[in-house]
């Protein structure tokens, strides 16, 4: 069984992994960067702690690899770091059933007013859209998409998707993503956060869905427009949003998402369930090793 | 397959068509009013099957006005006198006190539901009418309305696994109350499908398609019990039959899916929660007379099991001060399962339809046989 800390340190020993990786904690290190620092070779990083600010890198010249937890990496300069040597990696396909599973449970809480009920609120004042044989729209066909496209055939949704690249997934394909916009009653979004994606998901976009639809977020908070969103649902203009992600987290208390009725907030639970953390470890420290031992490393990130 | 979203619009279709096409009252109907069969409904159903009773110009009818509130007893009592047809809903007890106060005139019990366990089946087949023309005994017709619910209750017991082995009511509560802070390793954290033993308390259509639904989450195996195996469901799920104990024992996620009857009432007890894992997530969508309550509470608040999802209870609803509504890892809903608009339009058809064909003594679309 794992320990865990507020505050993710930087070397950190996990159950079997005590013989590879020396530990130091948090507190040592600050105490005494200049002792620590030169046996440093591998960070672990998990929800983007440690940050990987220069301030800190520049510290550690025996610094061989970062090895971030789950799949995005939207929070790492590649080229900085490939600049100092330093290799990155991450845990793609580990967190794929669980970060799936969320998004359906999302879509479902959210289809089914679950939340909302036991809020209190009479079944009569609730407005239930089709579920079942309903049509989802996922923007991002990665593991991800993929996974959440087959437990969706599951109520026999009809599946739209939109990606770069055309896949066999069994799904129709959407060149036009406002093609994809206009018919979903579901739109999931699953894609990577990088320039393109940042702001995907705007007024001009919500304006093109129905107004029946909910739109379910399990990719980056930056995907979306959030202030465009807040205005769609105060405006009806979609019915519900269903968010495990969003900018910054966390939210501001007072901020609007937080009240409206019609969405439902998780904070960043993708990845949480007992399995996964612990398999997502277990390849962040294997992925380390490889590193450090200058050993082809499995799941490299390249900067491009 | 036991679901298809064709067979069952095909029956959704039937169960909403009226049986007669005319709609509106002749002033000679009216006249006649007073001579057609009475019918009581014990509730203020959805519009569907008001509709179909109201247009049909075979039943007057008479209606419990109100659509979360339940009949009193002695309203029910008084108002069945003598009527030739009770359409009901779950929250009332047809027994002997009720059929007593009915009378001999009663032909057809239709309820609103899939579950029958408020309907004293024994009584009712006790009731012998004899038929003026013929001379033949025959007990009251029974209706009620399977299948059109199915689709629903999956989803919804589905949303609750998820949402209960997810956390998800304890997750949506942080962030709105500010615990939300710096993400945490083991926050929060839940227990996963894949790779899952799925057991099944009960296999009849709604088992099945809830089986179908959890199958693309990488369920490693579906086992269930029941009274006898179900070889063809089981085959469509690509089930196996285990013994009470080994579904208890090998289940990750328990989905109680059985009718309340004599055999099943509390089978969900201490005996059962104390086989299951430390790590299992325990379901029920079908009937609250089927857990131990007491025994629930302790198997969750000890550890014996990790978490609880329920949308049914005993009493419904549950009172607020309740035990069960103080564990953080028990969820527990107002019995939402069928409802959505369409589904419970279409089990207010079905139920005013089957209402309707049983007077007429013909077949209903859905009967109990008694």
């Amino acid at each position: 069984m794992m320990t865990s800390k507020q505050y993710l340190p930087l070397y950190v020993l996990f159950g079997t992994c005590e013989k590879v990786l020396s530990t130091f904690i948090d507190l040592e290190f600050l105490q005494n960067p200049a002792l620590h620092a030169p046996k440093i070779q591998a960070i672990l990083m998990l929800a983007q702690s440690p940050a990987a600010e220069p301030s800190l890198l520049r510290l550690l010249p025996s610094l061989k690899v970062i090895a971030s937890g789950g799949v995005g990496i939207d929070h790492l300069d590649l080229l900085f770091i490939a600049s100092l040597g330093v290799k990155v990696t991450n845990t793609p396909g580990v967190v794929s059933d669980a970060t799936a599973d969320i998004g359906m449970g999302l879509l479902l809480a959210s289809a089914r007013k679950i939340v909302q009920v036991l809020s209190g609120w009479k079944l009569q004042y609730l407005i239930y859209h089709r579920f079942t044989g309903s049509t989802l729209g996922i923007i991002g066909m990665g593991h991800i998409g993929y996974k959440i496209a087959q437990r969706g055939k599951g109520f026999e949704m009809k599946i739209l998707y939109h990606n770069r690249n055309r896949r066999a997934v069994g799904a129709t394909y959407c060149e036009n993503m406002d093609d994809l916009l206009r018919r979903s009653d579901f739109v999931m979004l699953a894609v990577n956060l990088t320039p393109e994606t940042t702001g995907l998901i705007g007024q001009r976009e919500l304006s093109l869905m129905k107004p029946t639809a909910t739109l379910v977020n399990v990719s980056r908070g930056l995907v979306v427009d959030q202030d465009a969103l807040v205005k769609a649902l105060q405006s009806g203009t979609i019915h519900a949003a269903a968010l495990d992600v969003t900018h910054p987290e966390p939210l501001p208390r007072d901020h609007p998402l937080l009240s409206l009725p019609n969405v439902l907030i998780t904070p960043h639970v993708g990845c949480s369930t007992y399995q996964t953390i612990r398999r997502m470890v277990e390849v962040m420290v294997e992925n380390a090793r490889a590193a450090m031992n200058g050993l082809p490393i499995p799941n490299e990130v390249k900067s491009q | 397959m036991w679901c298809s979203r064709v067979a069952l619009r095909r029956l959704q279709r039937v169960a909403a068509a009226s049986l007669n096409g005319t709609g509106g009252l002749t002033s000679t109907m009216q006249k006649e009013m007073s001579t057609l069969p009475r019918v009581y409904v014990t509730r203020q159903i959805p519009p569907e099957g008001l509709k179909i009773l109201r247009e049909s110009g075979q039943v007057q009818f008479e209606l419990w006005d109100s659509d979360d509130v339940p009949v009193p007893r002695k309203e029910l009592l008084q108002k069945v006198k003598g009527v030739d047809a009770l359409l009901c809903v779950l929250t009332e007890k047809i027994d002997k006190e009720v059929l007593d106060a009915a009378g001999p005139n009663l032909k057809v019990v239709s309820t609103m539901s899939v579950g029958f366990d408020h309907l004293s089946l024994e009584e009712l087949k006790k009731r012998l009418l004899v038929c003026v023309c013929v001379f033949l005994p025959r007990g009251i017709r029974v209706g009620y309305t399977p299948d059109v619910l199915t689709d629903a209750v999956a989803e919804l017991t589905v949303a609750l696994l998820l949402t209960t082995s997810r956390r998800l009511i304890e997750a949506t509560h942080e962030a709105k109350t500010g615990g939300w802070g710096t993400w945490r390793t083991l926050w929060l954290c839940g227990y996963e499908l894949a790779d899952s033993t799925v057991g099944i308390l009960g296999l009849g259509r709604i088992g099945v398609a809830i089986a179908e639904r959890l199958a693309p989450f990488k369920v490693k195996k579906f086992i269930y019990t029941d009274v006898a195996p179900r070889p063809e469901l089981a085959r469509a799920i690509n089930a196996e039959y285990v013994s009470m104990d080994e579904l208890a024992k090998q289940s990750d996620f328990l989905a109680v899916c059985c009718a309340l009857t004599p055999e099943t009432k509390e089978v969900c007890n201490k005996n059962l929660f104390s086989k299951m894992k430390k790590t299992s997530i325990f379901i029920n969508t079908s009937r609250g007379g089927v857990v131990n309550q007491d025994d629930l509470y302790e198997a969750l608040s000890s550890g014996q099991i990790a978490a609880a999802g329920l949308d049914v209870t005993v009493p419904e609803p549950l009172p607020t001060s309740h035990p069960l509504f103080t564990l953080k890892n028990c969820v527990i809903l107002p019995h939402i399962a069928s409802a959505s608009y369409s589904t419970r339009g279409a089990m207010s058809a079905l139920a005013a339809n089957n209402l309707l064909l049983g007077l007429r003594r013909e077949p209903m679309i859905k009967e109990i046989k008694l």
